[in-house]
């Protein structure tokens, strides 16, 4: 009798750790083609709502309050401002044509965006929405990212394959890095210490040191049965903690999970077709990639490095960012 | 004065880069760009009349980048053009360049004149781009180790086409090709691609050129009439094959064929390197930059002729060099790869030199697919199922 109740306590309790239900956010999902964006309730994974965009939605961001979406309107030469409550466009910024690519600054003041058609990064004040100043860099800048002090910001240019390091003070290029061609993404660890850089058609992840600025690893992928060409590195998000990073491989349909600290790649994911970018949620709980080619977006789970759900999001889905609370 | 201090920190500006600190004095590279201009040189449609700076405007915009990373490199880039009339005898214009300092020649000329250049320039320290020239032939018996080929060949744009046709089902072709050389070459390529991919020759027809205009006033009440009875005597078929590089009557053929057929290769669906509407893999970018530069949209000469001059400044960035010698021994490596907006990275065959490339197929719009297509397999790269492969190649460089 006794042993009963306690076995039926004990199955209990483990149905309440795996049920306890996981903290809710939203997640933005822009749909390149079908120029709107998906929003999806992280605990449901359902889209639960769809919010009407410009033309050829890209870059997507968030404030750190949570209560502006940044959108890159590629075709519309702009930069949407979403009220992430009420779903409205409530405003415009100046991002010079063709934006595609963007980063926030950790104290949410600048928006610092890649215009590829001038060669060009463009730093916005998002106080008062006016250029503070144009950046030339090399032929087709896109990734973008920012060090977690914010004093500087990597931008990597597609066809000049660098890295280039900016003073976010100056607003001078400090070191240029030569990466493997098309570099797509600039991530940097949490602690300062690295950025990561993808490059789609070189086909490799250059960690970049961030205090010689040089490269001290290249990350390279072999999939059994999948051909090197269509292995495309393109999103890379990096754990808090510095030790799991999420690549995704584009038209290899896969994203690569790496011990961040040996950068031992342990697990290829199969997701969705043409995987493109990453966002972890919040609490790190999982990782989503969207897939442009099938029209979805997959939870992976950060722990098991498991795909546990795609979701059906718009046409030919490119970005996506979290909700922070 | 001043400027002088302007130059001052420039050059602080860029000793604080990282990979300029010891490229004080810019490396100097100079690219020669020599094509045959065929002045006044007809085509059916007007549309289809060759702009002025055909060719040579996607070696300015390669250029044009090549700078802007060079910026960086302390590398600075220049192109020197030269327009020869077809029976102009390129070899004077070469010398004067190569004296002027030129290593690397991009060619838009014959396949004559291919060799002329590579033969005249064996022992120099020369590297050659053909930009232009099509012909098997430079792939295959008549290659040379200092030509790399940035054109695709006729055989590779026919295997692509075939392929897709084979992917559409239509495996019945009615091949009409024109009576010039040049025809022959395109037709020849096609029924190869038949061969390889199990498409089937129904029937075949010349077409002869026997002169005349092109387009009159009133031309088109007559073509309306001469097409459907010129292809009536045709087996059943799919689709009409079509090879007129000469411009003499291919596009003709669309919509005035006595069956009810789709056309393709020298008209309706035809498969290039590059197409003024194409943006996928990112390419809108080039177009963008490309338009704003040369005023009209990019072709598929434009793009053989951005990737020769950007594979130039590839290799230069790579090696931290201007020496040619080092730039070749680069390019040349098995390792070699260039981003070229072809969806995946591009690499040349050790066979014949010949860049490894996707295949548009687009019609006067559109881009409708991109060859090779799925299901079409190869033990080492899917583009080796397009052209000569390495063991049906008879090329032997180096000999």
């Amino acid at each position: 009798m006794k042993k009963t109740v306690l076995r039926l306590l004990a199955t209990s309790c483990l149905i309440c750790a795996t049920a306890a239900p996981a903290v809710a956010f939203t997640a933005y999902v822009s749909n390149e083609k079908g120029n709107s964006i998906s929003v999806i309730d992280t605990d449901t994974k359902e889209v639960v709502k769809t919010i009407k965009t410009g033309n050829r939605p890209r870059g997507i961001t968030i404030s750190h309050d949570g209560k502006f979406i940044y959108v890159c309107v590629s075709d519309d030469d702009t930069i949407e401002v979403i009220d992430a409550k009420t779903h409205q466009i409530v405003g415009t910024l100046p991002s010079g044509p063709d934006p595609e690519l963007f980063v926030l600054s950790p104290d949410g003041k600048r928006l610092y965006v890649a215009n590829e058609d001038d060669n060009l990064v463009t730093v916005i004040n998002l106080e008062d929405n006016t250029v503070v100043n144009e950046i030339p860099v090399g032929v087709e800048p896109e990734g973008m990212g920012v060090s977690p002090d914010g004093k500087s910001v990597v931008n990597t240019s597609e066809t000049t394959n660098m890295a280039h390091f900016i003073d976010t003070d100056s607003f001078e290029i400090t070191h240029n890095v030569l990466v493997d061609a098309r570099p797509r993404f600039a991530e940097f660890k949490s602690d300062g210490s690295e950025v990561w850089v993808s490059s789609e058609i070189g086909g490799t992840v250059s960690v970049i040191d961030n205090s010689s600025r040089e490269i001290k690893h290249k990350i390279s992928f072999e999939i059994q049965g999948v051909v090197a060409e269509a292995i495309q590195p393109v999103g890379v998000r990096i754990t808090k903690d510095g030790k799991k990073a999420f690549v995704s491989l584009g038209p290899s349909n896969r994203v690569a999970m790496i011990n961040a600290e040996t950068y031992e790649v342990e697990k290829y994911i199969l997701v969705g077709q043409r995987v493109w970018q990453l966002a972890f949620t919040p609490d790190e709980k999982y990782v989503i990639s969207t897939n442009g080619n099938s029209n979805d977006v997959t939870f992976i789970e950060v722990a098991s490095g498991k795909a546990v759900k795609s979701v059906a999001v718009g046409q030919l889905p490119w970005g996506v960012v979290v909700s922070p609370n | 004065m001043k400027r002088s201090g302007k130059l001052i920190m420039l050059a602080c500006l860029m000793a604080c880069t990282h990979l300029t600190t010891a490229a004080m004095a810019a490396d100097k590279i100079s690219i020669g760009y020599l094509q045959t201009f065929e002045k006044g040189r007809l085509t059916i449609s007007v549309l289809d009349q060759p702009a002025d700076n055909l060719g040579l405007a996607g070696a300015e915009v390669g250029i044009n980048d090549n700078n802007t990373t060079g910026r960086f490199m302390g590398q600075e880039f220049s192109l020197d053009d030269v327009k020869l009339s077809p029976d102009e005898d390129m070899i004077p214009a070469l010398d004067r360049l190569y004296q002027q300092g030129v290593r690397f020649f991009v060619l838009d000329v014959s396949a004559d004149n291919v060799l002329k250049a590579a033969d005249h320039f064996r022992s120099a320290d020369v590297v050659i781009f053909n930009a232009g020239a099509e012909d098997n032939r430079l792939r295959n018996e008549d290659c040379r180790s200092n030509v790399i080929h940035t054109a695709p060949s006729r055989a590779i744009l026919a295997d692509g086409l075939a392929q897709y046709l084979i992917w559409k089902k239509w495996r019945d072709w009615f091949l009409v090709s024109g009576s010039n050389p040049a025809d022959k070459a395109w037709a020849a390529s096609l029924r190869r691609a038949a061969t390889r991919y199990g498409a089937k020759i129904v029937s075949e027809k010349e077409y002869v050129d026997t002169g005349g205009a092109r387009q009159t006033d009133s031309g088109h009440a007559q073509v309306q009439k001469q097409m459907p009875v010129f292809s009536q005597d045709a087996e059943d078929h799919d689709v009409v094959v079509v090879a007129d590089e000469s411009e003499v009557f291919g596009t003709y053929l669309p919509y005035r064929t006595w069956l009810p057929r789709p056309v393709t290769g020298s008209a309706g669906l035809q498969a290039v390197s590059w197409h003024p509407a194409f943006e996928g893999w990112g390419a809108a970018q080039i177009q963008n930059r490309f338009a704003k530069h040369a005023g009209r949209r990019m072709q598929g000469i434009d793009m053989q002729a951005w990737t020769a001059v950007r594979m130039v400044g590839e290799a230069a960035t790579r090696t931290k060099s201007a020496d040619p010698a080092k730039i070749d021994a680069y390019i040349k490596d098995p390792g070699f790869s260039i981003a070229a907006f072809k969806g995946q990275k591009i690499t040349l065959r050790d066979w014949n030199l010949q860049l490894r490339q996707p295949v548009l197929l687009a019609d006067g719009k559109n881009v409708v697919s991109v060859s090779p297509q799925s299901g079409f397999l190869h033990q080492f790269s899917e583009l080796d199922t397009l052209g000569y492969d390495k063991p049906e190649t008879s090329c032997k460089l180096n000999q």
